[in-house]
């Protein structure tokens, strides 16, 4: 149990996936101009990441590993199959964000309408393929863990998003040098705040 | 094909690939690495799409444009792997990225579905090489001022650090590169007035 928790508030405020590892960082500045698509994007990412995960987890474990398919008898055990993990992984992905995109297309209209490009675009985030990746890399205990690790980047990723389209909205009323308006100050910005991020990391449970 | 490295470069124009542009800046062997690997995946990926764009189906192009992206990298991964280990381990997933790595979907997209193979294959070296260039130049301040050397040989010398001078540790640490790159996007814009945001 404490090793759910602690892997739950590891991910979402220590190893936050914009701002220690800058990943899904495009969407995240094409995105995060008005606080309610940020906020779309983020429940939707982070459904998808809850999703991939276990999927992938069992993945790795039971067929890519080296060794994972002993269960398939003893001549299947030497097998490693783990250089075919990149297709796999972004397959599912892939596939999983077309289901998700007809599903709520069919049962959700309206979300879907709210969503609109953003859906089919979450299949290129880097922030869902790395999380799959760092799973792959940390090797987690159980399939529990894994969720919780997705969930907990989905949410601190959310969290990143609406904290800058909150910022970027006050912004329009500032004086920013010229040059650097736009894309140069929603930079700084983001240093900022992961510096902000930072005093998390002595964080224990 | 020289258009991408200055007045339409990818990193910091289009907004393409930043994800990992920041991650692997913190020394500069690491950014060539992951600058050279980028290149040769986008031009070979434009390439085999351009080829193949009139039979993919439009609504799943995604798809059949990241198996062809995935495979490309596993191939570049498994060199990696071979060649320079050491440097791949620093990359750590960030050579799996390349795959969504924007650059990739948006030159594919943009480029590679509506041109012939050579114009792509172009497109791609050109779009990688400016996409390198930022990682050089964001490399090589942040290892400089971090470490004090350059691809790891002692650059700042001892005298200087008797004297009083450290390492910027801030500088190694992952808010610093964005800021790097807001002064590139800064100088950049003051010298091309036109790329300017009201």
């Amino acid at each position: 149990m404490e090793e759910l928790l602690s892997t739950f508030v590891r991910s979402i405020f220590v190893d936050n996936m914009i701002f220690a590892y800058y990943l899904g960082m495009c969407s995240f500045l094409a995105v995060s101009k008005n606080v309610k698509t940020a906020l779309g994007l983020g429940v939707a990412v982070t459904f998808i990441l809850v999703c991939t995960l276990p999927i992938n987890y069992l993945l790795e474990n039971y067929v890519l590993k080296e060794g994972a398919l002993a269960w398939m008898g003893a001549e299947y055990a030497e097998v490693n199959l783990s250089f075919l993990s990149f297709i796999i992984f972004i397959a599912i992905i892939a596939s999983f964000t077309q289901l998700v995109e007809m599903v709520v297309e069919r049962f959700a209209p309206a979300l879907y309408a709210s969503l609109g490009i953003f859906l089919p675009l979450i299949a290129v985030n880097c922030a869902i393929l790395g999380g799959s990746l760092f799973m792959q890399q940390k090797a987690f205990p159980n399939v529990g863990v894994a969720t919780v690790y997705g969930l907990g980047s989905g949410i601190g990723w959310m969290l990143a998003i609406v904290g800058m389209a909150a910022v970027r909205e006050k912004l329009t009323y500032s004086d920013i040098p010229k040059p650097l308006r736009g894309l140069g100050i929603t930079f700084i910005i983001t240093g900022l705040m992961g510096i902000g991020f930072m005093c998390f990391s002595g964080l224990k449970i | 094909m020289l258009g991408p490295l200055n007045k339409n470069n990818p990193v910091i124009i289009q907004m393409l690939g930043i994800c990992s542009a920041l991650a692997v800046t913190s020394k500069l062997e690491p950014a060539i690495v992951m600058g050279l690997s980028v290149t040769v995946v986008v031009a070979f990926a434009n390439v085999i799409i351009s080829l193949i764009r009139n039979t993919i189906p439009n609504r799943i192009r995604i798809i059949v444009q990241l198996v062809v992206v995935a495979a490309l990298v596993t191939v570049v991964s498994e060199f990696l792997k071979a060649y320079a280990f050491d440097v791949n381990k620093q990359l750590s997933v960030f050579v799996g990225l390349i795959i969504t790595n924007c650059i990739l979907m948006g030159r594919l997209e943009a480029f590679a579905l509506g041109n012939g193979p050579w114009a792509s294959f172009l497109d791609g070296i050109g779009n990688g090489l400016g996409y390198g260039l930022i990682l050089v130049i964001i490399g090589f301040f942040r290892e400089l001022f971090g470490s004090g050397s350059l691809l790891g040989i002692q650059v700042i010398p001892q005298a200087v650090y008797d004297f009083g001078y450290v390492n910027n540790g801030l500088v190694i640490l992952p808010p610093m590169a964005l800021f790097v790159v807001a002064v590139i996007i800064w100088v950049h814009r003051s010298r091309n007035k036109e790329l300017q945001e009201s």
